[in-house]
């Protein structure tokens, strides 16, 4: 469910500090019918064109609020609302090249009711 | 149908989940909606619609009782779930379980509700321990009968030995009308079939699901006619659906306080594909049942990928059939304002 709205393409792209691409990010929601504490998003796993982007080199940005994978999974309160749009953010000097980018995208949910946790993908080409 | 009959007719929010989440449709938006269609209940899921749950600040109350007194509506229930894998690699205790039970019961009298959706998975031993609360909070909690559960089987049998045991006047039942599914959503088999499940896989489950065959048997029949995955996920999606005879809730009829109309396709004003609505408010009328059917469209995850959804309009037409089934004549009683 909503896997097609999980990559968010006017969100995606390079980012700047002090005036040069540091990185770039992907704009991104949760492919749930609810928001979810963050400690229940078990795991978020990018690519780009094909290759994996190390799970420590991700950093969630939430409502002005950062995160690493790590951090998530212990944090008591913050929350990912329902349609809300955050960022995932990789640190690369000079962020992706211009052009078309292959994006891809899975979420893990940790959903208490449910057996197997919730795992949905999404693939979006991005122009930089 | 009974001329005097006290069925009401209600949303839940959950019904608009595909617009509010691409933010086309606000809070008020889903209100109003529920306005214009003369339903009146309004049924909350928390943690889709209330920005910053589980904290009710007092400028959010003073909008939300603002729009229920400007569109003449009622609030009715809030959905409350329970995180017990809130962390990784453990379980919350039973005490942690039972705050996070005591914490929706709070937000629900927060917002006028006089009931919680209680999550199927929550258990008879908590449902036990937190009544006390219930009754302080005044907030009724409902155990959702939902497929493949149904309100015979043994899990809800032992949620009903606790109300008995307990007495309590405030745990009861919400059953979801996906129980009373006839035959397999059209709108989920062919979402599969997009996705490369065989046509002939599909009609030998939809069939086989119309004739009452178990789907553990479906199951097995389709492994040994298919070796692709996407026809075993077509053949297993017959087991999260049941289809069991709506007479089953008459010896429970007290303990029914909300009804979960779900729906997957409404395909005109009087028909859902699966569920044959006209035989289940029969027995709710039979039962004298004296609360709300609060319209639940659960299609859009099945047809998002290709169409584009209109949840209003899907609301609009269970409401139709709810108003033809339910032989409303009289005009709406005018509670506030407007219906355009």
């Amino acid at each position: 469910m909503f896997e097609k709205y999980m990559i968010v393409e006017k969100e995606t792209g390079n980012w700047k500090e002090n005036g040069r691409i540091e990185g770039f990010q992907v704009g991104a929601r949760v492919p749930y019918y609810r928001g979810l504490g963050i400690s229940m998003i078990e795991d978020i796993q990018l690519s780009v064109d094909g290759e994996a982007i190390p799970a420590e080199q991700l950093v969630v940005e939430l409502h002005g609020n950062h995160y690493t994978l790590k951090e998530m999974e212990s944090e008591p309160d913050d929350r990912w609302e329902f349609g809300e749009v955050g960022n995932i953010k990789v640190k690369r000097p000079g962020g992706l090249s211009s052009g078309e980018h292959k994006i891809d995208m899975l979420f893990n949910l940790r959903i208490s009711y449910m057996p197997v946790n919730g795992v949905r993908r999404d693939s979006k080409t991005i122009n930089f | 149908m009974q001329k005097n009959h006290k069925i009401k007719r209600g949303v839940s929010l959950y019904s608009f989940q595909e617009e509010y989440f691409l933010r086309k449709m606000s809070l008020e938006d889903c209100l109003a909606a529920c306005a214009s269609m003369d339903a009146r209940g309004i049924e909350i899921i928390g943690e889709q619609m209330v920005p910053g749950f589980p904290k009710l600040t007092d400028a959010f109350l003073e909008k939300w009782f603002g729009w229920i007194k400007q569109y003449g509506l009622e609030p009715v229930c809030h959905d409350m779930f329970l995180d017990f894998k809130k962390f990784k690699g453990r379980r919350l205790t039973e005490e942690e379980q039972l705050q996070s039970i005591v914490r929706d019961l709070k937000f629900a009298n927060k917002l006028g509700c006089k009931i919680i959706r209680v999550i199927v998975s929550t258990t008879p031993e908590l449902m036990q321990k937190a009544a006390p609360y219930a009754e302080k909070y005044d907030v009724k909690m409902g155990i959702e009968v939902h497929s493949p559960w149904h309100i015979d089987n043994a899990w809800m049998k032992k949620h009903f030995e606790v109300m008995e045991k307990t007495g309590s006047p405030y745990l009861g039942f919400i059953p979801d009308m996906g129980t009373y599914t006839k035959k397999l959503p059209r709108v989920m088999i062919d979402n599969l079939i997009r996705k490369g499940a065989s046509e002939s896989i599909a009609k030998f489950v939809t069939e086989a699901y119309e004739n009452g065959v178990l789907s553990e048997y479906i199951v097995g029949e389709v492994s040994a006619m298919t070796k692709k995955p996407i026809d075993m996920a077509l053949a297993e999606s017959s087991r999260f659906y049941s289809y069991t005879n709506p007479r089953q809730l008459l010896p429970y009829m007290n303990r029914i306080f909300h009804i979960h109309a779900k729906f997957y396709e409404m395909v005109d004003d009087e028909t859902e594909y699966s569920i044959p609505y006209d035989e289940v408010i029969a027995v709710l009328n039979e039962g004298g049942y004296d609360g709300y059917l609060s319209s639940e469209y659960e299609g859009n995850r099945h047809i998002q990928d290709v169409f584009e959804v209109d949840s209003v309009e899907q609301v609009r037409r269970q409401q139709q059939m709810f108003k033809k089934l339910l032989k409303e004549n009289s005009p709406a009683r005018s509670l506030g304002a407007v219906t355009p």
